[in-house]
């Protein structure tokens, strides 16, 4: 039994801790947060001065950790998986380049959606960059994958991709520590145009990755994290990625002699072992915590009648659609029968809802009561805690597309001729992506009223600071919003009437307003209130 | 050994507390432990739950299967009922009487104690109730660990001293509330 219980998340901040990083960068992001707060709150990091401050966005992180591998440090970047669309021209440039110091992209991917907007599959994008890509089956697999992670993207010379998903970032196991490594010291790149993406230079470096590919598989053959058991040669045959090894293996660990077991933990598929796996089985169950990725390619794109039968997402043997779990994996292996069937229960659901006392309350009762005269009213929001206002009693916003998309759908509606064209965004999420969508709208004069909802902190995902906090008037002013139509308000609810005439003035207005509404999240509030109350005798010590 | 508990209740009720006491426990007597958790949108109020994983042996998925559950603990009446279809036919519930009610249609609570009676296997009790009388009423989750105790398949012992050490942070009187509030629930459980 491990020393340490731990979180997957926390298992790899551990790991990242112990294999000697430098810096770790971050936007946080459900299911990947806790790894970046883990080295925040670790006083080892501490003391060996990891540097691990939020990031403003998940681009701006990924940037900041390929400096930092350029001088030869080890670094790491985390994200969610819709974060890695944001930090993708980063990303995909990055396998371009190379790296110096080693560099792993940790992406925590959200299948069945749990905190989500969809439930991409971030493989897709390892295997689009061409890189290699890890993908654990347990927390001390995923605490090892960093280490083998660090000296993948080392020996190689390219970011390596750890992916995880919900059900492992967010489950707690036993975990043993590796004794810990030195940071790296600084060492600039040998070749001093490495990183110098001219095309002339580009096309080489492309080449090059093209050409490093077969030494990828190669490693993906003989990497300890992918493992075939021929136990019965003619049987089934599974091939099993990343969690969902933990799942067929809690189905058939006492009848594995009647099953071909491949495990893959490491990518680009290892195609002598896949080979050997389909030539000593009558056919072959692929199981994917995420899209049917190599299923597809697997099954190629017209029919072939020489290959063995192989099951799937794709034939619904396993749901096209959601996480893997105990039950639809029996299922898919025949074992088990639809169990849940004439089980559900009929229960009154209990969705997640705004604190009580959360200034975004205030915000949207103004909001519904200045729009309550307007017919057809529509506002565009964005991604955090205030989107929970689409639902009941509230009903107040309309969209949730992506981070700062309530600026810019708002300017495009305002554009088309919609008025009054309103968007509500928070502060964190503001400063992650919707300054640049504010400034368009500044340029071109387009008719928006934006509500930043400022509860001063990135609140959703538990509290981090937010980069933007005390700054968003001069950033708006700084854009070229006029300073008469920046208007700050108080959301309480003694201050309701007021609130909603400024709103109605704003949406009068033809041009860019901006209604600034602070007051701290509650829950933060909270918490800072019971530090204050804790650090106060040694304050008052001080003063002796 | 082996035990796989369901934990429910709603978003800050401190159902992870009571799992980070049974797998203190579970570690110290050397148990492997594996324990999913809700984190993100859906603790702003939501139903939460936790799946929580004891076994002598090798344990693969973090995740219980349905009607695999040997118990289920839940802090809330109505959240009990949620994850009866991973409970085992034999299985317990064992579940607090207080209704958390931030939804506007929640259901009516003597049809709901009703279907809570109804269960061949469970205990229900006036948690915080015991825990204001222990001392605090943020206590509630420890009385339900209580009440579960002699079922986890570990010694009272260790629980308790699993509740010293997850409290230790927290100061003496901190701890001595949650070891009564635990007591109270024992109590509760062994009544029967």
């Amino acid at each position: 039994m491990g020393n340490l219980l731990l979180l997957g998340a926390e298992a790899i901040a551990r790991a990242a801790i112990d294999a000697g990083i430098s810096g770790i960068y971050a936007y946080p992001g459900t299911p990947s947060t806790e790894i970046t707060s883990y080295v925040q709150n670790d006083p080892e990091a501490l003391q060996q001065g990891i540097r691990s401050n939020w990031s403003a966005n998940e681009k701006t992180a990924y940037e900041a950790a390929l400096g930092m591998s350029f001088v030869g440090k080890r670094a790491m970047v985390c994200m969610k998986h819709v974060g890695l669309n944001v930090a993708a021209d980063a990303f995909i440039n990055s396998a371009i380049t190379g790296v110096n110091g080693g560099l792993v992209l940790v992406v925590a991917d959200d299948p069945s959606m749990h905190s989500s907007q969809n439930e991409q599959d971030s493989r897709f994008f390892g295997k689009f960059a061409m890189i290699p890509v890890l993908e654990p089956a347990n927390q001390q697999e995923a605490y090892d994958a960093v280490f083998h992670g660090f000296e993948l993207s080392e020996k190689f010379q390219l970011p390596v991709m750890l992916r995880v998903t919900t059900r492992l970032s967010h489950s707690r196991s036993g975990i043993i520590r590796k004794a810990a490594l030195h940071q790296k010291n600084l060492a600039l790149p040998v070749d001093p145009m490495q990183f110098m993406l001219l095309p002339a230079y580009a096309r080489k470096y492309y080449h090059q990755l093209i050409e490093i590919q077969s030494d990828l598989e190669e490693a993906s053959e003989a990497s300890p994290f992918n493992q075939l058991q021929i136990n019965k040669p003619g049987s089934t045959g599974v091939l099993a990625c990343g969690l969902a090894y933990n799942y067929l293996m809690e189905n058939i660990s006492e009848k594995l002699s009647d099953y071909n077991i491949l495990k893959i933990a490491q990518y680009p598929l290892p195609r002598k072992l896949v080979e050997k796996l389909f030539k000593n089985s009558s056919k072959v169950l692929i199981l994917e915590e995420g899209y049917p990725l190599y299923e597809e390619l697997l099954r190629g794109f017209l029919p072939n009648e020489k290959s063995i039968p192989i099951e799937g997402r794709l034939d619904h043997v396993v749901s096209r659609e959601g996480e893997l779990n105990p039950d639809n994996v029996a299922m898919a292996l025949g074992i088990k029968k639809n169990t849940t069937a004439g089980k559900e229960m009929v229960l009154t659901s209990r969705p997640p809802s705004l604190c009580q006392g959360c200034s975004h309350h205030d915000v949207f009762d103004a909001l519904n009561a200045a729009l309550a005269d307007v017919e057809n009213s529509q506002v565009f929001a964005d991604i955090g805690c205030y989107t929970l206002g689409a639902l009941p009693p509230y009903n107040a916003v309309n969209t949730c597309v992506d981070m700062g998309a309530s600026i810019t759908m708002a300017k495009g509606a305002a554009d088309g001729g919609f008025r009054p064209a309103v968007a509500v965004i928070g502060d964190s999420t503001f400063t992650h992506s919707g300054m640049t969508g504010l400034l368009d709208a500044v340029n071109d004069g387009s008719p928006i009223t934006l509500i930043i909802s400022d509860n001063s902190t990135t609140a959703m995902t538990g509290g981090q600071n937010s980069s933007g906090t005390g700054k968003l008037k001069e950033i708006c002013l700084g854009i070229g919003v006029e300073e008469a139509h920046i208007r700050m308000l108080e959301p309480l609810g003694k201050n309701h009437d007021y609130n909603m005439q400024v709103l109605r003035e704003e949406f009068a207005y033809d041009g860019v307003s901006v209604i600034i509404a602070q007051r701290e999240c509650i829950q933060t509030q909270l918490r800072r209130k019971k530090t204050e109350k804790k650090d106060e005798p040694l304050v008052r010590n001080c003063k002796h | 050994m082996k035990k796989d508990i369901i934990l429910a209740g709603v978003g800050g009720q401190g159902i992870l507390s009571i799992a980070a006491v049974i797998d203190y426990a579970a570690l110290s007597l050397g148990y492997n432990v594996k324990q999913a958790e809700v984190h993100g949108m859906s603790q702003r109020g939501g139903a939460v739950q936790s799946h929580l994983r004891i076994s002598s042996t090798r344990i693969y998925s973090d995740l219980i299967p349905l009607m695999g559950a040997d118990l289920i603990i839940s802090v809330e009446p109505l959240e009990s009922l949620r994850y009866l279809p991973y409970l085992q036919p034999e299985g317990w519930v064992f579940t607090s009487r207080d209704c958390f009610k931030n939804i506007s249609n929640y259901p009516d609570e003597d049809e709901l104690f009703q279907q809570i009676s109804q269960l061949p296997n469970k205990i229900a009790v006036d948690a915080e109730k015991l825990a204001r009388e222990a001392g605090s009423v943020k206590a509630s989750n420890m009385v339900m660990l209580g009440v579960a105790a002699p079922f986890l398949g570990i010694e009272i012992e260790n629980l308790k001293l699993a509740i010293e050490s997850i409290f230790t942070d927290k100061g003496q009187k901190i701890i001595d509330i949650n070891l009564r509030s635990f007591d109270a629930g024992l109590a509760c459980s062994r009544e029967i």
